[in-house]
């Protein structure tokens, strides 16, 4: 390994004297591409683990009060006394069905798309495109991974807590998540999650700023890299609001303050024993202040894997590179004002929504700008469509649903009647699921040779992405009916209504059991990452014929990342160039060849 | 068949006065919407088809002065703006701040629990009694009204059941003794959080006699689910007459059993 090793300016010196061990290699390793594969590999467990909860529910909806097949007994099992079982002779508990929903969400976001996304995309493929030999700051790095995943070992281990995981849903709204069982674990471990993104996201500022190799000006950035310096920023400014209150509620919850609680509180029949004085909207501020941000740290992350998998699939230049990348900044700042639209229904005056939905229909133009721009990218390409590419395509209408969608929810008077329905739910499903998560696939399929050396399978991949894609909209699609119909969310049995019975509850078994296939479609997904690493089909440092400077890098790329050190000549997709054989001319490419 | 369903499904029915102006906004934006993702689509469809890699053709790298897109961008823009002042601005301000007049309608007190609604009338009186959380009883007084007050010896309290006349305006006065819940009677298109201690007015005017779900729509605990109400909305004879069949819920109590002692 050491062999590999050039005097490049930024190297890092202690790791030139000697190879680390595989304790320093493998698990407490400061090399950002083995971080970035163990948060992609722990986010993607994650996932696996949010969408098993996701179907465990999904029963419930379909088949209300019907004994849980296979998996009924199990959850029904007393482990000890005080213990919170899930289920009650096979059947979902309320207070299951409320974990699992607020653990779902939980986990999603803050265990699987943001780790994914950022911690495992950001991490590898950031210093790889603007040629540094690693992050500016790996023990950083190292420390934040290190402080992740405990936060998600408490988030999991508080199911076997007594009185179980938290049940107030991944909004935590006070007084009820101050009073309900298992907040207190959820609160611990989202101040490990906070802090551990927080130190990434420094890092990542840091490193754009200052590692970018010879050249390489902002200009010429991969679209990729400018989507993680934003959110980078995001990840900074809005996390800790969040971290103050969580330490806030939890004080509310063990030291008997009151930041959330109102006076006079008669809980089950008892004045509550808090002094009161408190506001429960001010939880609901402090909350939506990180996570609208947070809306955009998980999509343009996605929307910048999408721009890269686009370019060079269609092997011609991104249309609109420059306002692609004002949009980003523009999106970026203005998400930071539109919190607020999360709260149209608590009581809000008209001057303040009225900012606020203008500010929200505002933020909308630039996903359009971005969304257009990449589109037009399609027009006078050349067009593959391997694995990466669909996954990257499909992306583009599924995020146009989520994203129209977003309209009615973001104008107050509609809002009246979708504001916490099912409506909801399909608008961000619509954005995170076909939409990041499409994304992150284009992304596994697309980095894989680099990350490997070797190719994941063509075949299976299409097996992966077209049933996939399918049950998707049949899963995401007519939530969208059942909440113009007017079903509430987080209903546990949506049939004590008139708007979850007839055509609704027909919708709920067929997103029930369409989300059921799905997880089975995952399965070549599965087989194929693994089945690749060891017999995948070995490639060249650049098998995509790409320009940007992670395919300059050794596939895998060694410690420090590059053989001699790179230098950028020109902007970050000059594909199909006039008057050259091949259809690529990549950055790291000197005028002279 | 299926289509029809979805139609009459598309939105519950609208039994309030003002209830069109959410339909038509909502309705409008649908309607733009599939608009703009159909012609997007035609151009997406039409471009992953036209170009689409084939043996011996190269991509042209020149970009192309895509003017159409930035009408669409601006068009998008104005339409926006459009739905903004035109329809939900107006139609908001006017569910918010035009009350009706106070003398005329009907004023009910809403306050929200695990897991119910309690209704509070202010009787022939037309005065509603004072309420402390201090008398507060879950069996004989849920609203905790105060005993000693004569101007709730009238007062009727109803639970989960909403009674209103038609075409009579209704202010609620919605407060909460817990946690925060959410009062939505999707036909009366009113949805409004319920927040503990915060007692915030709402208003309807129901058009349509009938009766219609009240939906909790704001997780508030195990039972959330359960928090169902039904909004009954009857003929001016029919709310007397149920008026007239609700006696007194708090039974007066004597000085020395009061909660100061």
């Amino acid at each position: 390994m050491s062999g590999d090793h050039h005097s490049h300016g930024h190297s890092h010196a202690s790791h030139a004297q000697h190879a680390p061990g595989f304790w320093r290699s493998y698990v407490f390793s400061v090399d950002h591409k083995v971080i970035g594969v163990q948060y992609a590999v722990t986010a993607l467990v994650f996932l696996f683990i949010g969408y098993s909860l996701i179907m465990i529910m999904r029963w419930q909806l379909a088949y209300p009060g019907k004994e849980i097949p296979l998996l009924g007994e199990l959850l029904s099992k007393q482990l000890y006394s005080g213990f919170q079982n899930l289920a009650s002779g096979g059947v979902l508990l309320p207070e299951g069905y409320n974990a699992l929903g607020a653990m779902h969400g939980t986990i999603m976001v803050f265990l699987g798309i943001v780790p994914l996304a950022v911690g495992g995309f950001g991490n590898y493929v950031m210093p790889l495109q603007i040629g540094a030999p690693d992050m500016a700051f790996p023990r950083l790095n190292m420390l934040s991974y290190w402080v992740f995943l405990p936060g998600g070992l408490i988030m999991l281990a508080s199911f076997f807590l007594p009185g179980g995981a938290a049940q107030s849903g991944w909004t935590s709204y006070a007084p009820l998540a101050v009073i309900n069982f298992g907040q207190t674990a959820w609160l611990v471990g989202m101040i490990f999650l906070i802090t551990s993104s927080l130190l990434g996201s420094i890092n990542f500022i840091v490193t754009i700023a200052h590692l970018r190799a010879r050249g390489l000006s902002m200009y010429r950035l991969p679209f990729f890299v400018w989507a993680q310096l934003v959110t980078a920023f995001l990840l900074l400014l809005a996390f800790p609001p969040l971290e103050a209150a969580g330490i806030l509620q939890l004080m509310d919850r063990v030291a008997g303050t009151s930041f959330f609680m109102p006076s006079g509180l008669v809980i089950s029949g008892k004045a509550a024993e808090w002094t009161g004085g408190g506001s429960p909207l001010l939880w609901q501020h402090l909350f939506w202040f990180l996570a609208h941000p947070e809306v955009y740290v998980l999509i343009l992350p996605a929307m910048g894997i999408v721009a890269e998998v686009i370019a060079n699939n269609t092997r011609k230049p991104l249309w609109g590179y420059r306002s692609m990348v004002y949009a980003a900044v523009f999106l970026g700042f203005m998400s930071f004002i539109v919190w607020a639209h999360h709260m149209f229904m608590t009581g809000m005056s008209t001057k303040m929504s009225t900012f606020f939905q203008a500010t929200t229909m505002i933020i909308s133009i630039p996903s359009v700008i971005i969304l257009t721009a990449l589109v037009i990218s399609l027009w006078g390409g050349s067009i593959r469509f391997n694995t990466p590419m669909l996954f990257a395509t499909a992306f583009l209408p599924m995020f146009a649903i989520g994203g129209l969608t977003g309209l009615p929810l973001g104008l107050t008077t509609s809002d009246i009647h979708l504001h916490d329905t099912y409506y909801v739910i399909g608008h961000f499903h619509y954005v995170v699921a076909p939409g990041t998560i499409f994304a992150m696939f284009a992304g596994i399929y697309y980095w894989f040779p680099k990350v490997t050396g070797r190719k994941m399978s063509e075949t299976l991949g299409k097996i992966h992405f077209w049933p996939t894609f399918i049950c998707m909209n049949l899963i995401f699609f007519p939530m969208l009916i059942q909440g113009m119909g007017g079903l509430s969310r987080r209903t546990y049995d949506p049939q004590v209504y008139e708007a979850g019975q007839a055509l609704a509850a027909t919708l709920h078994k067929v997103i029930t059991h369409s989300a059921y296939l799905m997880a089975a479609f995952q399965v070549p997904f599965i087989i194929n990452f693994f089945r690749s690493i060891w017999a995948g089909e070995k490639v060249s440092q650049n098998p995509w014929h790409a320009t940007t400077l992670e395919w300059a890098a050794p596939s895998p790329p060694p410690h420090g990342n590059f053989v001699g050190e790179p230098v950028v000549y020109r902007d970050p997709y000059v594909y199909s160039p006039v008057g050259r054989s091949d259809d690529y001319l990549p950055q790291f490419v000197g005028p002279e060849v | 068949m299926l289509a029809s369903e979805l139609l009459a499904q598309w939105m519950p029915i609208n039994a309030s006065r003002h209830g069109h102006q959410v339909d038509n906004l909502i309705n409008v934006i649908h309607v733009f919407m599939a608009v703009l993702f159909v012609g997007w689509g035609i151009f997406f469809v039409y471009c992953l088809t036209r170009f689409r890699a084939r043996p011996g053709r190269r991509a042209n790298p020149e970009l192309i002065s895509a003017k159409g897109s930035k009408y669409a961008e601006i068009g998008v823009a104005v339409f926006e703006a459009v739905l903004l002042l035109g329809f939900s601005m107006p139609a908001w301000a006017a569910y918010k701040n035009d009350f009706p007049d106070k003398e005329k309608a009907l004023q009910v007190r809403v306050v929200a629990q695990q897991f119910a609604w309690n209704f509070h009338y202010p009787g022939p009186d037309g005065v509603f009694g004072k309420t402390d959380y201090k008398y507060n009883d879950e069996t004989s007084n849920p609203i905790g009204l105060d005993p000693s007050d004569p101007a709730g010896k009238d007062d009727v309290v109803s639970i989960n059941n909403l009674y209103v006349e038609k075409d009579r305006p209704v202010i609620l006065l919605l407060s909460s003794k817990d946690v925060i819940h959410c009062f939505w009677v999707p036909a009366m298109r009113v949805k409004q959080d319920v927040v503990p201690g915060m007692a915030i007015p709402i208003w309807f005017e129901p058009v349509e006699t009938g009766e219609y779900d009240i939906t909790c729509a704001q997780l508030c605990g195990n039972n959330h689910f359960k928090m169902a109400g039904r909004c009954h909305v009857v003929d001016r004879k029919g709310f007397e007459d149920w008026m007239k069949r609700q006696k007194l819920t708090v039974e007066p109590i004597d000085a020395e059993e009061d909660f100061r002692e």
